[in-house]
């Protein structure tokens, strides 16, 4: 059965995408959503039958590849990890689906139905990949969440800065899968397999510079994927795609991918004290980066995208420090509360009439409630203030980074203390104050359709509880979470506090998104900074130029590459050979043509010269024989 | 007298013909050339014959009257050829002749272009 949740939204995708000029937008509509809500069911099903024990073993489909001895099954492996992935994207991603089909509502037909079949494909995708039992299965999705992100970023394609952007993200995950690739590569050779069980369970057979090298490469995928530096450029740029589409792939599920990965291979990096150390400092070094510049973003989507790429930051300092649980618990919090964010914003865009810049919006608080209260449901919960569900995960994965190195600890409590100034800057610049936009676009606020709401209602609900699942034991919980998942995330090793210590870390870190909360209300609810930023504020503001810096590094050169290849080694060389071929054939020709002369005694002259020769030849046959025997 | 003697004679007199039909314009001489390769093959011919007959009555005590004689007959076939071949070439010359009024083999270029 576990075959039929990947097959509904690839039926959806194929009869979206081949009937897409002849379906009406209901039946768009239905099929779309249809299809996530049947793989949301089944995922049910198979959630409550692996957490009642049963159902573990790998479901093989079909054989992959079959050469000689290198066998790979396509098989999929339902276990807690994997299950509790399935229920994030299939609930995550039918709420999406549902808003979109008010989101996208002007569209035209086939345009509506591109959308939604490329959305389903997307989430084919994202179930291959958490579903597969082997790195190859997981590559395969892996790639194809990829290409579903520059399919969608790119959506509206007649404007070229869209295509642009979505070419940087396919080009900047493809230099991530290399990593992927290798790594995938190396472990075939050393191990002959890439089954996750087997490869587990042989791994003593590995030398520390294989596991080192393995789990490094890996990582680089999950760089490029999972938006870290060096490889993070492409996040912010692909909020040029529809704002559905931000929330499911680059809030929940596709940049969650190479978290997916790491934890699955938690038997591997536990193993390589280097790849851990690596996987924390990228973690923490792109947390603070990111928040440093989502400070001072005027565009509603970027503040939300480099929020993004922040926490997934958290989340694999959290992988590198050991807690892995943490990692996947934040993973799941963070699906809820960022997908919740990015539609409110997009609720907020459609009511302005597709404005996005938060200078121009202020106190819509009074016209766009519901929208109001879910948005800030959805900042409290990645500010971390309890009880919501970000508290808990974030504080799960500084608890173990402190018991790691006190020095992680500190940068992450900065790096959560700017996390909540930002969020509550931008709620307060959007929600309060007074409307700075246009008189026509105040009369025309009004909040968003039922389609749109209900979403934003049902992820609020799930930012605020969310977190109760993974109660810790100094607050007298259970950590049902953290049971569920031990048996696939064997190597987690935190170290358990002293409980009292524990409060205390836990108090300091609420009480300085407290201030900074406090802060930004006070600064930015009456007089929201509305001049161009400058000094230090304007490097910040301009990405710490380091788009600029990768293009004279590395677009440019290889540009110029190819605009060489194109024109002297292509058009010189190769067409001019073939060209050349041509040319050499007619002047040969012409000159040929002129022994044809017409004049018998020319022709007579050619048979005496025929007749010599094979004379001669008949004379010496032995030797030519001979000589024609010993080449051939 | 030795064969090779007879040898080179011969391929002398062909090899003259050959040049003479490559080069002559004329087509009456060139049919004199045409004469001059089949006589030298002729020639060729009974030399050897004679050769043979030599060589053959030298080995046997009972001479043999039949050695050797294989090629003169064959020599009388070639002259008929020859013969033939003449009367029909001649005829076509002198056709050619009434035409253009010319027995120059370079005017005969019909087959150009």
């Amino acid at each position: 059965m576990v075959y039929l949740v990947p097959l509904f939204p690839l039926l959806g995708f194929l009869l979206n995408g081949l009937f897409r000029k002849s379906l009406s937008k209901s039946l768009i509509g239905i099929i779309g959503c249809g299809a996530i809500l049947a793989s949301f069911i089944i995922s049910c099903i198979l959630f409550f039958d692996v957490k009642s024990g049963g159902a573990l073993a790998v479901q093989p489909l079909f054989q992959f590849i079959n050469i000689a001895s290198f066998k790979i099954d396509f098989a999929f492996q339902v276990d807690q990890l994997s299950c509790l992935f399935l229920l994030i994207i299939t609930g995550v991603g039918f709420l999406i689906h549902v808003y979109s089909t008010s989101y996208m509502h002007d569209e035209k037909d086939e345009h509506f139905a591109r959308y939604f079949s490329y959305l389903n494909l997307f989430v084919f995708s994202m179930l291959l990949l958490v579903l597969g039992a082997n790195y190859v299965i997981m590559f395969i999705g892996w790639e194809g969440v990829g290409l579903c992100s520059y399919l969608l970023i790119g959506f509206w394609f007649k404007n070229d800065s869209y295509n642009y952007a979505a070419k940087k993200a396919f080009v900047m995950n493809r230099i991530g899968d290399l990593g992927f690739l290798l790594g995938i590569f190396w472990m075939l050779s050393k191990l002959g397999t890439a089954n996750y069980n087997d490869v587990f369970a042989n791994v003593h057979q590995l030398s520390p510079t294989d596991i080192t090298g393995i789990t490094v490469l890996l990582f680089i995928g999950a760089i490029g994927k999972s938006a870290q530096i060096p490889l993070y450029t492409w996040l912010p740029d692909a909020m040029a795609g529809p704002t559905p589409v931000s929330a499911l792939i680059h809030a929940a599920t596709m940049v969650t991918a190479g978290i997916y990965m790491v934890a699955r291979s938690n038997v591997l990096y536990s193993l390589s004290a280097v790849a851990e150390n690596l996987v924390a400092i990228v973690g923490i070094a792109t947390a603070l980066f990111s928040a440093t510049i989502a400070i001072k973003q005027n565009d509603i989507k970027k503040v939300l995208a480099y929020s993004t790429v922040s926490q997934l930051g958290y989340m694999f300092l959290g992988l590198g420090v050991g807690a892995y649980t943490g990692a996947v618990f934040h993973v799941m919090t963070h699906a809820f509360f960022k997908a919740l964010l990015f539609l409110g914003a997009g609720s907020v865009i459609h009511a302005i009439h597709n404005q996005q810049d938060i200078r121009y919006m202020g106190g819509l608080k009074k016209y766009l409630p519901v929208t109001h209260i879910t948005f800030l449901l959805g900042c409290l919960a990645i500010s971390g203030i309890p009880p919501f569900s970000g508290f808990f995960s974030k504080d799960e994965i500084l608890a173990a980074a402190y018991a790691a190195n006190p020095i992680y600890w500190v940068l992450g409590v900065i790096g959560a203390g700017m996390t909540a100034f930002y969020m509550f800057r931008l709620y307060a610049t959007t929600f309060l104050g007074e409307f700075r936009g246009t008189e026509e676009q105040k009369n025309h606020l009004h909040e968003s359709p039922l389609a749109i709401t209900i979403p934003l209602f049902i992820l609020a609900i799930l930012a605020v509880i969310g977190g109760f699942v993974n109660v810790p034991e100094v607050f007298g919980g259970n950590a049902s979470l953290h049971n569920f998942l031990s048996p696939v995330l064997k190597s987690e090793n935190v170290q358990g506090l002293t409980s009292s210590k524990d409060f205390m870390l836990m108090g300091i870190s609420v009480g300085v998104a407290l201030i900074a909360i406090l802060i930004a209300l006070a600064k930015y609810r009456k007089k929201p900074e509305l001049n161009d930023a400058t000094g230090l504020g304007k490097v910040v503001a301009n990405k710490w130029y380091i788009d600029e810096i990768y293009n004279a590094l590395v677009v440019n050169p290889l540009t110029y590459l190819g605009m060489f290849f194109k024109n002297v080694i292509e058009k010189s060389g190769i067409d001019g050979f073939v060209n050349g071929v041509g040319t050499f054939v007619q002047y040969s020709s012409r000159r040929l043509r002129l022994i044809q002369n017409g004049r018998v005694g020319t022709y007579i002259l050619y048979m005496v010269f025929a007749i010599a020769v094979l004379w001669a030849v008949l004379w010496n046959q032995i030797d030519i024989v001979n000589f024609f025997q010993k080449i051939f | 007298m030795p064969i090779q003697y007879y040898i080179i004679l011969a391929s002398a007199l062909f090899c003259i013909g050959v040049v003479g039909v490559l080069i002559r314009r004329n087509a009456i001489i060139i049919f004199m050339c045409i004469e001059l390769m089949l006589n030298s093959v002729n020639l060729m011919l009974v030399a050897f014959s004679k050769m043979h007959y030599g060589l053959g009555s030298a080995d046997n005590k009972i001479v043999a009257v039949n050695i050797g004689t294989d090629a003169q007959l064959f020599v009388f076939f070639i002259m008929v050829v020859a013969a033939a071949e003449v009367s029909v070439g001649l005829a076509i010359i002198v056709m050619m002749y009434r035409n253009v009024h010319s027995t120059d083999v370079n005017f005969l270029n019909r087959l150009k272009n």
